[in-house]
């Protein structure tokens, strides 16, 4: 595999004193040295989210002296994020991402000149905004960004380096490179939604994102001097329970629908229609089964109306808060929904309304007819019934 | 041969990180898995039976859709993972 190309030169690099000094520990490195850190200045890298990834991504790779970082992102920090997302402060809730991660990286390092794009990465803006990039890292959180990140940069002939997580495993790669495989190599098409659950449904271990995000950040640093062996064509898996990394080999797809001999993708798609969604974080299978509002279902509590209410979270969730009722995590249900009595109305919940919403449909499959889901689940009822109630 | 089960479909494998399941061919450790564990055959096989394109499986490093596809011979040792995509960041 060829080893993609360093960074060029620019015409005529130079590091001003402090620069040299800030960089000293680098540039006594033969790998680095003076030439490797002209290169990192001259790097224009991209970051996609400024959210757990993208937190000690942009914070390496500005204090390791990438000299333009672009940052992509149009939320706003709140409570949830803190646990994870370190470029972000408990002062910063409320403010947008972007302001706040743009405060930290100049705290860090003020050489770095900071492009910021408030937007959400979509197929009208992607190569506008990726062209102007040497290097595109991937932090985004769903399936729908993550193809349109990887044909963007097919597209555009940047590299991808990309990193996924899920609760307590990783997945790390390089993709893009010349003669290497892409995203779609790996996985030519997405799991329909709601099969996987999201990091806000499934959870995810608050240091996980760091171990990746760095990882993300090395290869970059190395795809920039052009030293070591990149992750071309190679996938990690980051097994964090297990403390376990295992390294598979990613081919490029012959067939490849974009980076192939014979592609049949040549401009950016509709991502969310290619993934079957609505838009990003779209709720499953919500919509498509009956639903009952928190506040049909708290005046049915209140008229103490024969309603029966089922908890569809896993136990460890019901120690948080909840709205009581017989649990039954959704994982059970196929084997004790005999448990259940059909005649009865009954109201499923959950944290955000998914995992209740294929509950719903499990249960009408299964021949229930007076079954709806709590629109929103306990965030839901929290928001606008139970302002006491903890959110989750 | 040992069966690696992601965290992801580990609450449909009995909670289990890995199973040993003998075999002679990767097609038939995947059927004697979702045997075992009959909710896991929804996630793995797609309508009609065919593995799902989002799910990966490798032989030890190598992804099988370049080997024989299921049809690939195992032996004592090999190690079977299944990688399922996933796509959490923030």
């Amino acid at each position: 595999m060829a080893k993609p190309a360093a960074i060029p030169l620019p015409p005529e690099p130079t590091l001003s004193n402090e620069e040299i000094l800030r960089y000293s520990r680098h540039l006594i490195m033969p790998e680095v040295g003076m030439e490797g850190q002209l290169r990192l200045k001259a790097a224009r890298v991209l970051c996609v989210g400024a959210g757990g990834l993208g937190s000690p991504v942009s914070l390496y790779l500005a204090a390791a002296g990438v000299g333009t970082l672009g940052l992509v992102d149009f939320d706003v920090v709140d409570f949830t994020n803190l646990q994870r997302q370190i470029i972000h402060s408990t002062a910063d809730v409320g403010r947008k991402k972007l302001d706040s991660a743009v405060e930290k990286l100049r705290g860090v390092n003020p050489h770095v000149d900071l492009r910021t794009f408030e937007t959400r990465l979509n197929s009208e803006n992607a190569l506008r905004i990726v062209r102007d990039f040497d290097i595109v890292v991937d932090g985004t959180d769903n399936f729908p960004t993550r193809y349109l990140v990887n044909d963007a940069c097919v597209l555009a002939g940047k590299l991808n380096v990309y990193g996924s997580i899920f609760r307590f495993d990783g997945q790390v790669s390089v993709f893009a490179a010349k003669d290497g495989p892409c995203y779609r190599c790996l996985y030519p098409e997405p799991p329909p939604p709601g099969l996987v659950p999201s990091c806000a449904e499934g959870g995810v271990l608050g240091i996980l994102p760091g171990l990746v995000g760095v990882m993300q950040a090395t290869e970059t640093v190395k795809l920039i001097l052009g030293r070591g062996e990149p992750l071309v064509g190679r996938l990690i898996l980051v097994d964090a329970l297990g403390m376990r990394f295992q390294e598979l080999r990613i081919r490029k797809n012959p067939e490849c629908p974009i980076c192939g001999p014979r592609p049949t993708i040549t401009g950016l798609v509709d991502y969310d229609a290619f993934c079957g969604v609505r838009g990003e974080e779209a709720p499953g299978e919500t919509g498509r089964v009956p639903e009952i509002q928190v506040e049909e279902l708290k005046r049915k509590l209140d008229a103490r109306e024969d309603v029966f209410v089922l908890d569809v979270r896993e136990r460890h969730e019901v120690a948080i808060c909840g709205l009581g009722g017989h649990l039954i995590p959704l994982g059970e249900l196929p084997k004790r929904a005999h448990e259940l009595d059909s005649s009865r109305d009954i109201v499923v919940y959950c944290h955000l309304g998914v995992r209740s919403a294929k509950a719903v449909a499990f249960l009408r499959q299964a021949g229930f007819r007076k079954v709806r889901s709590l629109a929103g689940g306990v965030r839901a009822w929290a928001d606008r019934i139970d302002g006491s109630m903890p959110k989750y | 041969m040992t069966v690696h089960i992601p965290a992801p479909l580990r609450p449909y494998a009995g909670k289990e990180a890995a199973l040993e399941i003998p075999a002679a061919t990767v097609g038939e450790a995947l059927a004697r898995l979702v045997e075992r564990h009959p909710d896991l055959r929804r996630h793995l096989y797609g309508e009609g039976g065919k593995l799902r394109s989002f799910v990966n499986v490798y032989l030890n490093d190598e992804d099988i859709r370049y080997l024989q596809k299921e049809a690939t011979p195992v032996k004592e040792g090999d190690a079977l993972s299944i990688v399922p995509s996933i796509a959490g960041g923030r």
